[in-house]
């Protein structure tokens, strides 16, 4: 279990105030400008030292991403864009890194802007976080007050400008090309890359995407050493992430702990174990909506870690764990994840603007046993036909939860199938 | 991708207020010059809020002018947005999240409450004060299930304290927002790890960190 002294996040219920008197009591903006001066390649070098993969779902190494920015500034200004659209069913982490502890976040995007070479930084804020955006916004006055912010940010010479954005409702924009364009004031629909934002972002300037909790980690990362937080969770998967347990269980909470903790651990220690004891476990969906289910026989020895979830054929992705108990429908439980992303669906791409509601109509058929056997195939040759043959991300995710209730529960569709006919 | 048409039957005139006006012209300025079009979610927001909680096609008209833009552009943001309420909403515009965290934890009974106290899905009553809509996942999900009501969220609800909710509102009293389990935020709701200044202060000492000397 994470010891007390290791956590990056010690106000994430907000028991103490957000605000920046008691942010500072708990060692946020300390000593800022003496990380500053030791110079752009450092902070890179020990954000890639620190093994920290981006917290937003992918899991791309942090570090790399910063050095994929150009080196000198051209004619094109360079920005930092924070993605705090969240909105994966499941994720509720970064709206309390938000609403409690804002400074450890602006601090974060201070020390990445400056590794970057930006002089701006836009958080994109989804549209329904009305109360977390007001307290960001007071929390980013209160900094430019104490002078954190603005000319010569925390006396380190560097000029910093932050802006809070807001979206209107829609989730697509959490895909980081969608989220450009719905800077620029138009529909949320991705972009083909090549070109990669770090060349051609925000304005056709180099930018970089980066969610909101991993920007809140590099401070500490900074300050305590990339060898602290790489000493933290496992080889590959180091350091310490925000879970979400949520669904059936007793305590459903959102828990900082090291990565690769166990799933039985992080259930039974932290949210109160599942709804009537952990043999009534029926499955789990361990990182947000996007990915595969797990059922209960997999669940048992099960590391929550990007490798180790990717051998299993899922994904820690936000790692977001919807716990289901045996009461569950699987079936409904997936259909509705099903009819979130037809809703969710941009309309760019053909096979997800047509696949997505074309496999939520099946899957209610499922739900209701009115199918025919032959269909569950079918159902999964089309999820394979939308997955990767489209320009973002989204085709796959609502391919995946279908495939992976497809691999796991044929037999309860089956045994449903049958009951409706007989 | 859902179908969403603009109410036509208002003929009512759409203005900014002088302090809505101000408002919107702060969010304009928070991007570089010619490049106004980015504050057209935040403009639209602002003139929602105006129009008493929908976009009517004045007020569409009315932010394309105020940001120089063609409409058509307007029009787009205004529709492939699902914040943006295109027929007229209730004083008290209540969105329920219907997926799947939600849904185990017993979004289906509050959607029954709805049912009953206003009606099917996308309902308005009569006296113009309640109205609901299912939405998608709204970002609370270890408070599941949950509601926002016009600006705040009303979460760990079950049918009895969700009906409160209704009377109290039909009754003009106000509403708690957070938690209506005693909840502080998310923390579980049994032996939460809550750090407190003593032991923050031992987490400080430590953090006079080797990367910094």
């Amino acid at each position: 279990m994470l010891k007390n002294e290791d956590r990056i996040f010690t106000n994430i219920y907000g028991n103490n105030s957000w605000n920046l008197t008691s942010a500072r009591r708990r060692g946020n903006w300390d000593s800022t400008d003496i990380l500053l001066k030791k110079g752009r390649d450092w902070i890179i070098n020990e954000m890639k030292a620190s093994g920290l993969r981006g917290r937003g779902g992918a899991g791309f190494p942090t570090g790399l991403k910063w050095s994929f920015m150009p080196k000198e500034v051209s004619d094109r200004p360079h920005y930092l864009v924070v993605n705090a659209d969240e909105s994966e069913p499941g994720t509720c982490k970064d709206r309390e890194i938000l609403r409690n502890e804002p400074h450890q976040f602006l601090e974060g995007c201070l020390l990445a802007s400056f590794a970057m070479n930006a002089h701006a930084c836009y958080v994109y804020v989804r549209g329904e976080y009305i109360h977390e955006r007001i307290v960001l916004q007071n929390a980013i006055n209160e900094a430019y007050e104490a002078g954190l912010l603005g000319k010569n940010a925390s006396n380190s010479g560097w000029d910093f400008d932050i802006y809070v954005h807001h979206g209107a409702g829609a989730y697509i924009c959490g895909e980081e090309t969608a989220l450009l364009e719905s800077l620029e004031g138009k529909k949320g629909m991705p972009r083909l890359k090549p070109p990669f934002p770090a060349n051609c972002g925000l304005y056709g300037c180099p930018t970089t995407v980066n969610n909101v909790e991993s920007i809140s980690v590099a401070p500490e990362i900074l300050r305590r050493g990339a060898s602290w937080f790489s000493s933290l969770g496992k080889t590959n998967n180091t350091g310490t992430k925000l879970f979400c347990i949520s669904g059936h269980v007793n305590n459903p909470c959102n828990i900082e702990e090291e990565m690769g903790v166990p799933l039985k651990e992080l259930i039974e220690k932290h949210a109160g174990g599942v709804r009537g004891g952990w043999d009534n476990l029926l499955a789990v969906i361990p990182g947000g909506s996007s990915v595969p289910c797990l059922p209960a026989s997999q669940c048992q020895d099960l590391s929550m870690d990007f490798d180790s979830l990717k051998e299993l054929k899922s994904g820690l992705g936000t790692a977001a764990v919807i716990v289901m108990d045996k009461s569950t429908d699987i079936i409904a439980a997936i259909a509705r994840l099903s009819y979130f992303y037809k809703h969710e669906s941009c309309g760019q791409c053909t096979p997800c603007r047509e696949g997505t509601g074309w496999m939520w109509r099946v899957m209610e058929r499922f739900v209701s046993g009115k199918a025919e056997k032959s269909e569950i195939d079918l159902l999964l040759e089309v999820s394979t036909q939308v997955e990767g043959h489209t320009i973002c991300a989204l085709g796959d995710a609502a391919a995946w939860p279908i495939q992976g209730l497809i691999r796991h529960f044929r037999h309860v569709i089956e045994e449903r199938i049958d009951n409706q006919v007989s | 991708m859902n179908v969403r048409r603009i109410d036509l039957s208002s003929n009512e005139e759409f203005l900014f207020t002088d302090e809505n006006k101000d408002l919107a012209s702060r969010e304009v300025a928070k991007y570089p010059e010619g490049r106004q079009a980015s504050a057209i979610i935040a403009v639209l927001w602002i003139a929602q809020k105006q129009n008493n909680g929908w976009l009517s096609e004045s007020a569409i008209s009315h932010v394309s002018n105020f940001l120089n833009m063609q409409k058509i552009r307007t029009l787009e943001i205004a529709t492939f947005y699902t914040m943006f309420n295109l027929s007229p909403v209730g004083k008290y515009h209540i969105q329920l999240c219907g997926t799947t965290p939600c849904m185990l934890c017993g979004a289906e009974s509050l959607k029954k409450v709805l049912n009953n106290e206003i009606g099917e899905v996308g309902s308005l009553t009569k006296d113009n004060l309640l109205s609901w809509v299912e939405v998608e996942c709204l970002g609370a999900c270890c408070n599941a299930p949950m509601v926002q009501i016009n600006d705040y969220y009303y979460e760990d609800l079950d049918e009895t304290s969700f009906k409160k909710i209704i009377k109290d509102l039909k009754s003009g009293k106000e509403i708690k927002t957070g938690s209506y389990k005693g909840r502080l935020t998310s923390e579980p709701s049994k032996d939460p790890i809550i750090l407190l200044d003593d032991e923050i202060e031992k987490i400080n000492i430590k953090r006079i960190k080797p990367g910094l000397k």
